[in-house]
């Protein structure tokens, strides 16, 4: 397997790592990528493949939840982030925008901005990096007084991205933006996510199952099944691969679209590893 | 008919201390789910300190009050970090025995160190009772309720304006979320902790300017129970009327009825409230129930 290695310095780079759940359960297996200055990077995979675990790796979440990493190291503008809490982590600049959005339901959508804001001191450029969330979702300037919890789908989705735009990161990790979305809004919404990515500089690691979406806005692409990471390469190379096609797209033979039963019998029938 | 009026004005003088009291507890509840059944103890341990302050050192009574104030702070921080921290994670119940213990253990200290005599403050307020038409309301309670409403709207704008209130609700709300924001949510528990074992210590030091100090005056923290159940535990606007609330059934009950029964009406008032109330609503006046977004 090709090992990745992007042209300008990589802002992360996790190596090795091994992580294991109470103990016993053994979720990524010698997981490694880094993620390029700039790049919008994709990580995909299926259901329980340890994407989100991921992650919570580098984002400091896994003691919270009885994980740790056993192996490997993961290092973030060359320094190791190996014992840092989470708050931490955050203003080392990686901010993460949890699955299921996370927004605080009993706070008004200005105070969950208050709360994406948290780590900065300075107050005008809070102030101006308001502005700009405003010209990406301009809905949620008019919601700024109502209780979050009684946004819609897409807007606490709006917001939770607005979030992490306010805390102004170095690497923004999305996970599953388009759980539970409508396709219109889908799109939409990765369409903002390639604008961030190119207006503020912003570089993304993006966690989906929704494939498609994710290539067509990421440079490079890391797909993971059983804890490990068992295809890499840019993006016109994955979508070239025809096991990605396969498996991720369900395109068969010629770009035709094959039926989901088809799709489900290749699958079972072959996998990379294991 | 003035009977009933002197009633309901102590009911909301007293009432309003309870609400401060009440809101110590409501604040470490919502930011941590703990439910501190030492609360009456704070109390009792933030009226020694004014008393330690003034009557042992002789300090002025301002000073000797912000004193207690920095000592509650203490107080409730030392038992987050030496203490509650190492409880994370563990069963409800566990938790809850050990704030028990922990009041049994801080009435210990309180008979070691200060004896268990009746003591009161040097007269903190003028003697004169405030009288407004022909209802009087004693200067000590009046004094005491006006600091307890001063307190209660300076935790109040905290809550709602302070960059640190905000993080302290969006904590209550999603502790994950919080840590994901870079809040430091550790830090949030003790700080919950400090406040919350703030307005305990001003509410034991206005009943114990109101009604004199022993190391049970903190068996007035059962009547928060009430307070803080009625208004829905995780609600601060709750825990305020929840305050009144009581005030007002206890005083208009006891008054009414205790010459009736013989005495004993304004300690169970509360409660029978309280049961009614539960019944339908289980969640208290004001608690939470989770929001559905249909």
């Amino acid at each position: 397997m090709e090992q990745a290695t992007p042209s300008p310095e990589p802002i992360l780079r996790v190596n090795n790592i091994e992580v294991v759940y109470n103990h016993v359960v053994l979720v990524l297996k010698g997981l490694s990528l880094s993620v390029p200055q700039g790049a919008i990077v994709a990580l995909l995979g299926s259901n329980g493949a340890g994407k989100t675990t991921t992650l919570k790796a580098i984002s400091g979440f896994l003691p919270l939840e009885d994980g740790e990493i056993t192996d490997g190291s993961i290092e973030f503008l060359g320094q190791d982030l190996a014992g840092l809490q989470p708050h931490q982590i955050v203003r080392r600049g990686i901010f993460q925008v949890m699955e299921g959005r996370r927004i605080f339901e009993e706070l008004t959508v200005e105070e969950n901005l208050t709360c994406g804001a948290y780590t900065r001191r300075d107050r005008a450029g809070v102030k101006d990096d308001l502005e700009k969330c405003f010209t990406y979702f301009p809905v949620l300037k008019d919601r700024l007084k109502r209780l979050a919890g009684y946004l819609s789908g897409g807007e606490q989705q709006m917001l939770a991205i607005s979030r992490a735009l306010l805390a102004r990161p170095r690497l923004m990790m999305l996970d599953e933006p388009s759980l539970g979305l409508a396709p219109m809004l889908v799109q939409e919404i990765f369409g903002i996510i390639g604008e961030i990515n190119r207006n503020e500089g912003t570089t993304i690691l993006l966690v989906e199952q929704n494939a498609q979406v994710a290539l067509e806005v990421s440079s490079y692409g890391y797909i993971m099944e059983n804890g490990r990471v068992v295809l890499d390469g840019p993006v016109d190379r994955l979508l070239g691969d025809q096991d990605v096609q396969e498996f991720y797209l369900g395109l068969g033979q010629g770009g035709r679209r094959k039926s989901y039963r088809e799709v489900k019998h290749y699958k079972r029938r072959k996998r990379w590893l294991s | 008919m003035d009977i009933l009026g002197q009633l309901l004005v102590s009911g909301i003088a007293v009432g309003g201390v309870y609400a401060l009291i009440a809101l110590g507890f409501v604040i470490i509840y919502k930011a941590t789910s703990i439910i501190n059944f030492a609360t009456g103890e704070f109390m009792m341990i933030g009226a020694y300190l004014l008393y330690t302050f003034m009557v042992m050192t002789g300090l002025p009574a301002i000073p000797a009050f912000l004193l207690v104030m920095a000592g509650a702070a203490l107080l409730g921080m030392l038992v987050e970090r030496a203490i509650l921290r190492h409880m994370l994670g563990q069963p409800t119940i566990s938790i809850v025995m050990v704030t028990i213990g922990l009041s049994s253990i801080l009435m210990g200290l309180a008979e070691l160190i200060w004896s268990t005599g009746f003591k009161n403050f040097p007269p903190l307020f003028p003697r004169a009772p405030i009288i407004v038409g022909d209802i009087i309301i004693r200067s000590n309670l009046f004094w005491g309720f006006v600091i307890a409403m001063a307190a209660v709207i300076v935790f109040a704008l905290i809550f709602k304006y302070a960059k640190v209130g905000v993080a302290m609700r969006a904590t209550a709300d999603d502790q994950m979320a919080a840590f994901s924001m870079g809040i430091n949510v550790r830090n949030i528990f003790t700080l919950a902790w400090s406040l919350g074992a703030i307005a305990a210590a001003l509410g034991g030091v206005i009943i114990g300017n109101i009604g004199g100090i022993q190391p049970t005056l903190g068996h007035i923290g059962l009547t928060i129970f009430p307070v803080v159940i009625l208004g829905g535990l995780d609600s601060i606007g709750g825990a305020v009327i929840g305050g009144f609330i009581v005030g007002i059934v206890e005083n208009v009950a006891g008054g009414y009825l205790d010459p009736i029964v013989g005495g004993g009406v304004k300690a169970i008032a509360p409660f029978v409230v309280l049961v009614l109330i539960l019944l339908f609503r289980p969640y208290g006046l004001f608690g939470k129930e989770d929001i559905e977004r249909l």
